[in-house]
C-alpha cells in the first residue's frame, strides 16, 4: 500500500494557526512548529526571521522518529514529549497524533512548566485538527481537484527547463 | 507521502537516495547543492561522523518552479550506507515519494550493490510498499574508474526490471542532475496516476 498524500486547505490552515497563535502567546515562546512525521513543514508562528524553518521542520522529524526508535529499544512504545534545553533557547517537542508533531521553541522569558501546562491543551486541540485533515486527506476530491489531475508531460519538463 | 499545502500553494515530495557505503549518495547531493541557484535551494544539513561518514542523513531542499500554480518542492535526503545503521535507513525512507539507487561500479562492490537492494526492497516491503511500484530511478555511479564492472553485469545483477538508469560520476558532476530529474519526474507522474 503506497503512502496516502497529506492535504492542507485553507479551512486546515486557519485552524491549525488559531490554535499556534494562540499557544504562542499563552507560553511566552519564541516560535511554533507544526511538522509532519516526514519532515514536511506544516504551519509555523512567532520570529521566524533568523529560522531555517525548512532544516528545523527535517530535523525535529528525524529527532522523533529517533527518539522514537530508542523508545522501542528500551519496551516502550514511544517517547512522545521529549525537551532539549540551551543556554538562551529551549525546544519543547510533542507528538500530537501518529502523524503530527508540535515543537516549541521558547527562551528565559517563559519556563519548562509553562510551556508543558500550555502546550498539553494546545495538542488536544491541534490533535482533533489533524484528525479531520486525515478524515479530508481520505475523501480529497470532495475538496478540490487535485494540482496533479490535470498535469501534462509539458508542465514537469517545463520544471527543468530553468 | 507527498505534501499538498492548498492554502501556501506548495507541493512538497520527498526523495530517498539509497546505496551501500560510499557509492557516492552524499556526493550527488553536494553536486546539486554546488550547481543549484541560492534562490532554488535551501540550506544542506550533513548529520555526519567526524570522518564524514552520514551517521544519520543529508538533507536538501530544492523549489523546482511551478506546477498548475503550485511552488513545486523536492525534499532530497540521504541515507546511511554502512550495513549497521539499518534502523536509521528505515527511518528515512518513511513517507518517501520516489527512490534514487545509487549503485557503486567498481567490481568488488558489486556485492554490496545487490545486499542494499535487497535491502532497500525489504524496508520498504516493511512499509506495506513495492519498490516495483514505487518511483525509482538506478543510477551506475564511478563509472570513471579503472575497476568499473561493464554496464551489462550490472544491469543484469541489479536492474533487470527495466528501470530508467544512468550512468555517474558524481564527483565530476555527471549524470547527477540527469538521475534527479528522472527521478523527480517519475515521482510527478506517479502523483498525477494517483489523483486520478
Amino acid at each position: 500500500m503506497r503512502n496516502q498524500q497529506l492535504l492542507l486547505y485553507e479551512e486546515d490552515h486557519r485552524q491549525v494557526q488559531v490554535v499556534i497563535q494562540q499557544l504562542l502567546r499563552d507560553a511566552d515562546a519564541l516560535a511554533i512548529f507544526v511538522v509532519d512525521m516526514n519532515g514536511q513543514l506544516v504551519a509555523e508562528t512567532g520570529e521566524l526571521q533568523d529560522l531555517d524553518t525548512t532544516s528545523i521542520a527535517s530535523l525535529c522529524a528525524g529527532c522523533v522518529a529517533a527518539t522514537a526508535g530508542l523508545a522501542r529499544l528500551v519496551g516502550e512504545n514511544d517517547f512522545p514529549v521529549h525537551f532539549h534545553q540551551g543556554l538562551r533557547a529551549s525546544l519543547h517537542i510533542t507528538r500530537v497524533s501518529p502523524q503530527m508533531i508540535l515543537a516549541v521553541v521558547f527562551d528565559d522569558r517563559s519556563s519548562l512548566g509553562l510551556v508543558r501546562l500550555r502546550v498539553r491543551k494546545a495538542a488536544a486541540r491541534l490533535g482533533l485538527v489533524v484528525e479531520e485533515m486525515h478524515k479530508r486527506a481520505e475523501r480529497p476530491r470532495a475538496f478540490g481537484t487535485s494540482p496533479f489531475a490535470d498535469i501534462t508531460d509539458e508542465d514537469i519538463d517545463n520544471l527543468f527547463s530553468n | 507521502m507527498s505534501f499538498i499545502n492548498y492554502s501556501a500553494r506548495e507541493i512538497n515530495c520527498k526523495i530517498v537516495y539509497y546505496g551501500p557505503g560510499l557509492c557516492g549518495k552524499t556526493t550527488n547531493l553536494q553536486w546539486i547543492y554546488k550547481r543549484t541557484n541560492p534562490k532554488l535551494k535551501g540550506k544542506m544539513i550533513s548529520l555526519a561522523t567526524e570522518t564524514e561518514r552520514t551517521l544519520f542523513f543529508d538533507f536538501l531542499p530544492l523549489a523546482l518552479g511551478t506546477i498548475r500554480g503550485f511552488q513545486t518542492r523536492f525534499h532530497l535526503y540521504t541515507v546511511p550506507g554502512q550495513v549497521f545503521y539499518d534502523a536509521s535507513r528505515k527511518l528515512i525512507l518513511k513517507g518517501c515519494d520516489g527512490v534514487v539507487f545509487v549503485a557503486d561500479s567498481q567490481s568488488e562492490r558489486m556485492e554490496a550493490n545487490v545486499e542494499s537492494l535487497e535491502n532497500l526492497r525489504v524496508n520498504l516491503g516493511e512499509q506495506g510498499i513495492d519498490l516495483a511500484t514505487t518511483p525509482c530511478v538506478i543510477q551506475y555511479n564511478k563509472r570513471d574508474l579503472p575497476n568499473s564492472a561493464s554496464l551489462e553485469d550490472m544491469r543484469t545483477l541489479l536492474n533487470p526490471g527495466g528501470l530508467p538508469e544512468f550512468e555517474a560520476c558524481a564527483a565530476d558532476g555527471n549524470g547527477v542532475f540527469e538521475t534527479l530529474k528522472a527521478v523527480a519526474r517519475e515521482v510527478l507522474h506517479d502523483l498525477k496516476q494517483m489523483s486520478h
